[in-house]
C-alpha cells in the first residue's frame, strides 16, 4: 500500500481555521512521455482527490497531469466538532487510496 | 547544444583557477544553494516528499524476508533508537570484505548474509525505502565518516576520483564543485558537493535517489561512462565526499532541485 | 582537414561563453500577462460557459525562481468571505503550454474557512499559468502570470 502523509492539527478551538496538508505517493505519469523506443509511456495519474470532514465534503480537487508526482495538496477548514477527517486519492489503472485523521475540537 | 556549451564555458574558467579543495570553515550544504521555496519543501515534515520513502522503510523493516525468516527489527528492534547515529558513518570499511560499502550496501549485506534473503536492486524503491529509514535516524547527527585509519587509501583513491579529468569535456568533479561552486551553470547553481542529504529527493528526478545516482548523472554531465551502479569506483568516490563533509549535519531525506 | 573543424570549434566555444553569462542572470521574471491562445481560452470557457471573467480577487503565488519545471510550488488565494451566503465554490487553475491546459479544480465551500489551496505543478515551457475563482453568485474571478522556466543544467535522460 502507498504511503500517504496527513496534517491535521490534532486539536483546534471551535470556529478556529485550520490547514490541512496531504501528501500522497504516486507518480503521476504524464502520458507525453516517450520510451527510448519510441513508445508513449501510459497515463497513470491520480484524478481525484477528496476530503470529508465528520462525513461532509468540504474539498475535492480534479488532478491534471500538470500536477507533480507525490501530489501536495494543502487546503483549509473551519473546526467545526471532534471527529474525523476521512480522505480519498482516487486514480487511473484502478488507483484507490483512503487515510483518516481525527482532530479534538474545544 | 546549450547545455555543452555552458560545460565548455565551465572548463575554461576552471583552467584559469586550478582544483584546490574548499577550507573548512567555508563548507556549504547544498541547502544554502536553495530558493526559500525549495528550503520549505524540505523542512516541512508534511511536506517533504523524501519521507514517503522513509514511511516505506518502517513498513519494510518489521517485515520477515528471506530463508531466514527475519525482519530487520527482529534483530535491530525500533530503528528509532538503534540506527541513530549509524548513516554519519557511512560508507564504512567491511572487514570480511576488505573495502568500504555504503548504506545501501550494507542492507543489502544484512539482507544476504543474515536474512537468506536476495540484495534488493539498486535504486529499487525498497532499497531506498529502507536506507531513507536508516539515514534519517541521523538527521542532524554530524557526519564521522572516514575516521577509521583502514579507509585512509580508499578516500585517497575517491580524491584522486574527484580531481581526475575524465569524458569528451575532459572535466573532473573539482573544476567545478571545488573551483566554480559559486557560480551557474545553465540555470542551476553549482554547489559544493557535499553529500549531506542522500538518499535524497530531486526536484528533477520527482523521485528518491542515492549518491550513486546522482555521481552517475554527474559523470554522465561531462560526457564521460559512468561506473555501474556498485562499482567501488562509485563507493570511493562517496566515500571522499563524505569524508571531506565531516562535521556537517545529515540532513537526510533532504529535498534539491 | 583539421582547419575547417578548429574554426567551428572556436566559434561555438565563442557562442558557449554567451551562454554562460546568460546563465548567471535571474532565470525568472514575471510579466503582465499576454495573449490566450486558443487551447486555453477553450479550457478556461468550458468552465466559465462565456461568463465575463474579471481580473481581480484572485492570489496566484509562484515562486520568483523556479528551480526545476518537475516541481513548482503554487498557491491560489482568493480575497472573499467563505459564508453560507458569500462563498467561493471553486478554483480553476490552467496552464498555456503544456500538453494540457488544465492543471486542476479545486472545488470548495463554505465550509474551507479560507479559499486558499497550496500544491505542486509541472511546467514544460516558459508560460502564462491562469487561476480562476468561481463564487456563490455567479462571478468569475481571475489572476494569472507569466512565468518563465529554464531547463536545469545535468539532466538525466527520461527513461
Amino acid at each position: 500500500m502507498p504511503s500517504a502523509l496527513i496534517n491535521v492539527p490534532a486539536k483546534a478551538k471551535r470556529g478556529d481555521i485550520i490547514e490541512i496538508k496531504t501528501l500522497m505517493s504516486h507518480i503521476m505519469e504524464t502520458g507525453y512521455r516517450h520510451m527510448a523506443s519510441g513508445e508513449i509511456v501510459p497515463r497513470d495519474i491520480i484524478t481525484s482527490f477528496t476530503c470529508r470532514y465528520n462525513g461532509s465534503e468540504i474539498f475535492r480537487a480534479d488532478l491534471f497531469p500538470a500536477i507533480a508526482a507525490n501530489p501536495f495538496i494543502a487546503f483549509f477548514t473551519t473546526a467545526t466538532a471532534s471527529g474525523k477527517f476521512e480522505f480519498e486519492w482516487i486514480g487511473d489503472n484502478g488507483f484507490s487510496e483512503t487515510a483518516s485523521a481525527s482532530i479534538t475540537v474545544e | 547544444m546549450r547545455l555543452a556549451g555552458t560545460i565548455v564555458a565551465a572548463l575554461l574558467l576552471a583552467d584559469a583557477a586550478g582544483a584546490t579543495e574548499i577550507p573548512t570553515a567555508e563548507r556549504r550544504s547544498g541547502y544554502s544553494f536553495m530558493t526559500p521555496e525549495t528550503q520549505t519543501i524540505q523542512d516541512d515534515e508534511t511536506a517533504n516528499p523524501g519521507l514517503l520513502w522513509a514511511l516505506d522503510g518502517e513498513a519494510l523493516w518489521k517485515r520477515k524476508a528471506g530463508t531466514a525468516d527475519k525482519a530487520c527489527a527482529d534483530c535491530h528492534g525500533d530503528a528509532s533508537t538503534s540506527m541513530k547515529g549509524i548513516a554519519a558513518h557511512y560508507p564504512a570499511f567491511d572487514k570480511a570484505l576488505g573495502h568500504p560499502v555504503d548504506l545501501g550496501q550494507r542492507i543489502n549485506l544484512c539482507r544476504t548474509d543474515h536474512q537468506k534473503a536476495s540484495p534488493l536492486a539498486y535504486e529499487s524503491r525498497d532499497l531506498l525505502a529502507l536506507t531513507a529509514l536508516v539515514a534519517r535516524q541521523s538527521q542532524g547527527a554530524a557526519i564521522e565518516t572516514g575516521s577509521d585509519p583502514q579507509l585512509e587509501p580508499f578516500i585517497a583513491k575517491g580524491r584522486e576520483l574527484f580531481m581526475q579529468r575524465q569524458g569528451q569535456l575532459n572535466l573532473g568533479c573539482a573544476n567545478c564543485h571545488d573551483d566554480n561552486w559559486d557560480k551557474r551553470l545553465a540555470g542551476s547553481a553549482i554547489t559544493q558537493a557535499h553529500p549531506t542529504g542522500y538518499p535524497q529527493y530531486r526536484l528533477e528526478w520527482q523521485s528518491l535517489g542515492s549518491l550513486q545516482r546522482r555521481l552517475r548523472a554527474c559523470i554522465t554531465g561531462v560526457r564521460a561512462q559512468a561506473y555501474d551502479y556498485g562499482a567501488p569506483e562509485l563507493v570511493e568516490l562517496e566515500l571522499y565526499l563524505m569524508s571531506r563533509a565531516r562535521g556537517m549535519p545529515i540532513e537526510a531525506p533532504a529535498v534539491r532541485p | 582537414m583539421h582547419r575547417l573543424p578548429q574554426s567551428t570549434r572556436r566559434h561555438f566555444l565563442g557562442l558557449a561563453g554567451g551562454a554562460a553569462v546568460a546563465g548567471a542572470v535571474p532565470i525568472v521574471t514575471l510579466r503582465p500577462a499576454e495573449s490566450t491562445p486558443a487551447m486555453l481560452a477553450s479550457a478556461i470557457n468550458n468552465v466559465t460557459q462565456g461568463v465575463l471573467v474579471r481580473t481581480g480577487k484572485v492570489k496566484l503565488d509562484v515562486p520568483p525562481l523556479v528551480e526545476n519545471g518537475n516541481t513548482v510550488p503554487m498557491t491560489v488565494s482568493v480575497d472573499n468571505p467563505m459564508t453560507a451566503e458569500n462563498h467561493v465554490r471553486s478554483i480553476h487553475v490552467f496552464n498555456e503550454k503544456n500538453p494540457q491546459p488544465n492543471v486542476g479544480n479545486f472545488h470548495l465551500g463554505p465550509l474551507a474557512g479560507r479559499a486558499q489551496v497550496s500544491t505542486r505543478i509541472r511546467l514544460a515551457d516558459s508560460q502564462k499559468i491562469v487561476a480562476i475563482a468561481k463564487l456563490s453568485d455567479g462571478s468569475f474571478w481571475s489572476a494569472s502570470i507569466d512565468i518563465i522556466v529554464t531547463l536545469a543544467a545535468c539532466t538525466e535522460e527520461v527513461i
